[in-house]
């Protein structure tokens, strides 16, 4: 008589992630971030036809943990280095994966025209409010009061301008399809996220224009808070100047179903 | 099949040549002398199935060549002086990750904004990497006309083979005089070597990254700068071009490239009536700068007479090729201005007398 049990894989490592620890500190976003869109390239089946762009920042070195096809692109430029990919393989599929200082601050012009092109790229756009990489400098998207290594006083609106809400800029640009920002700080706004960005790779799939999933980050490095004071604060504070939920959407998914 | 004759702008030449030397793919911002190459593109691409865009800014237009070129394309961007300088950044990226490109810079007056005249003041930029880190990028520098389109099949060629970055150098003069042309036929786009570095997603293989930044701690970027420099070495040895005209007997021999080495050819021309027997030595390679052909011809010739659309920058390679061999006479205009044959003539005159009045005789 057999005493074999039958094992049933319920969950594992999707094959869009390899098998390397990484380099983020406890706490934060991007390791949620880099699941999430692993899986949905995994779901999606888009593996093997996949091109990212990574930024310069935290996310650097995503290339040592994504599984699939990266090429490196100067600060900020990832949107102009995806459109040149793209161009030339309108059949593969092409993200990047950008910080706040690099798709809001240095990248701003490049982000604001890939969009307005239309280009046929998914950005995912990661919204931590500060230089983590650098170590904690004021990013365009520091909260006003917000303490940095150079506001030191925190972010004051008449010396360093108010923070940047980027995808609102972007949604009233033409060839914008579907913006939508989230939070990765809860269950249900992780949920959310995924959705999120399953239905931006599904815009480039049916070739309706530019698309971008913002996502509320923590870092508990730079904000200098414990993990759990830092994911309050996601949820409390930035969420007041960077409000959840659809942004754009034109895409008409939901008008089908 | 080759082209009839055509008559045509040196910047509609580069962008026929480039269209035939299989690059479909142009980015590029405007910036005048060098407009109608652009323009020129933007009506031809889609006629190849091509693909032109102008993009936001030249910062923007490097990067998408650095795009479609890790993708596996021939590609190319185009702009004068201040545009190239917002470039580098680019050039250095690309340089880093051995990705190839055509870069054409049709110079003007500098520095800062300048004027729109031709210029030769962008040989230091061209020819030492122009931004930051330990890189070289070869030069091609062609005199107008037919060896526009000449050099910017091989500028592709150069590209593919070393996987790197090439600059075709010329000038707004030369982008905007319209002169005889034949192309040769289309390259075959399935003829062309395949690329099997380039990223196309990574269906049948590992994934793999392209990438510039080696952090490792085990002089990982040590080894990176030297394996970079092995190459430079082999570009150094085997990319040497340049063209000597009436050096056999020449009591002096004249060193210009591109547009000051067409006027200078004028100038050599005129002075034969009044037995002054001038040859010139045109480097067409600005980097790899033919030191040694250089260097060879100086051993014969007690005279070296350089002359630039710029106060001396290639007059530091000649010094380092013909060293204390010959005497080195420089003479220089800056500022988007063209001299005549006869002003260059009088410096060729004034360098055989040796009486200092065109000119200044080089330290060495």
């Amino acid at each position: 008589m057999s005493t074999e049990i039958e094992y049933k894989k319920v969950f594992g490592r999707p094959e869009s992630l390899k098998d390397n620890p990484t380099h983020y500190c406890p706490g934060c976003g991007h390791s949620i971030a880099h699941r999430l869109v692993a899986e949905c390239l995994d779901e999606m089946g888009l593996r093997e036809d996949t091109i990212g762009v990574p930024p310069v920042g935290c996310a650097v070195l995503a290339y040592n943990y994504f599984n699939f096809d990266m090429v490196e692109a100067p600060h900020g430029r990832a949107l102009a280095v995806a459109t040149g990919v793209k161009r030339v393989h309108p059949d593969k599929f092409v993200l990047t994966y950008q910080g706040d200082g690099d798709l809001a601050a240095i990248g701003a012009a490049e982000t604001i025209h890939a969009a307005n092109r239309g280009e046929r790229i998914s950005a995912i756009f990661i919204n931590n409010a500060i230089y983590g990489m650098t170590g904690g400098q004021m990013a365009p998207t520091t909260l006003l009061g917000q303490n940095a290594t150079t506001a030191p006083r925190g972010r004051d609106a008449r010396l360093h301008g108010q923070p940047i809400d980027i995808s609102s800029m972007l949604a009233i640009c033409g060839g914008v399809v579907f913006v939508e920002r989230c939070a990765l700080t809860t269950i249900k706004q992780i949920r959310k996220a995924k959705k999120a960005i399953k239905k931006s790779f599904q815009c480039q799939l049916d070739d309706l224009g530019f698309s971008l999933v913002e996502l509320l980050s923590p870092c508990p490095t730079n904000w200098k808070m414990p993990v759990k004071a830092a994911w309050d604060w996601v949820n409390e504070e930035m969420v007041k100047t960077y409000p959840l939920g659809l942004i754009k959407d034109t895409t008409g998914y939901e008008d089908k179903k | 099949m080759p082209s009839e004759k055509m008559l045509m702008n040196g910047s509609q030449t580069v962008g026929e040549a480039a269209v035939r030397a299989g690059c479909r793919y142009y980015f590029g911002y405007p910036i005048t002398p060098q407009n109608e190459l652009p323009e020129y593109l933007s009506a031809r691409m889609p006629e190849v199935g091509g693909t032109f865009i102008q993009g936001e800014s030249e910062v923007a237009s490097i990067n998408m060549v650095l795009g479609a070129s890790v993708a596996g394309a021939r590609t190319m961007t185009s702009s004068s002086s201040p545009g190239i300088s917002l470039k580098q950044e680019g050039i250095s990226y690309m340089a880093g990750m051995e990705l190839p490109a055509v870069i054409v810079n049709m110079m003007r007056g500098g520095p800062g904004l300048g004027n729109i005249a031709p210029s030769a003041a962008d040989y230091f930029q061209a020819t030492r990497g122009g931004a930051h880190g330990d890189y070289r990028t070869p030069v091609l520098a062609p005199a107008g006309g037919q060896e526009l389109v000449d050099l910017t099949f091989e500028a592709f060629d150069l590209a593919d083979k070393y996987r790197n970055p090439v600059m075709l150098l010329g000038d707004g003069l030369m982008g905007q005089v319209m002169e005889p042309v034949v192309f040769p036929d289309f390259i075959d786009l399935k003829d062309l070597p395949e690329k099997d570095w380039a990223l196309r997603g990574c269906k049948g293989r590992e994934a793999r990254a392209i990438f510039s930044m080696i952090l490792g701690q085990q002089g990982e970027l040590y080894r990176h700068n030297l394996d970079l420099q092995k190459k430079y070495d082999r570009i150094t040895a085997e990319e040497q071009r340049w063209e000597t005209k009436y050096a056999e007997d020449a009591e002096l021999i004249v060193v210009a490239y591109g547009t000051a080495a067409r006027i200078a050819e004028s100038a050599i021309e005129d002075l034969k009536a009044e037995g002054i027997n001038a040859g010139l030595f045109r480097p067409i390679s600005l980097w790899p700068f033919p030191l040694p052909a250089l260097r060879e011809l100086s051993k014969e010739i007690p005279k070296v007479a350089v002359f630039e659309l710029c106060l001396g920058q290639m007059v530091e390679d000649v010094i380092l090729s013909v060293g204390e061999r010959a005497e080195i006479y420089f003479h220089g205009v800056p500022g988007g201005l063209i001299p005549t044959p006869a002003e260059v003539a009088e410096f060729l005159r004034s360098t055989v007398k040796g009486d200092g009045k065109v000119g200044r005789r080089m330290e060495v």
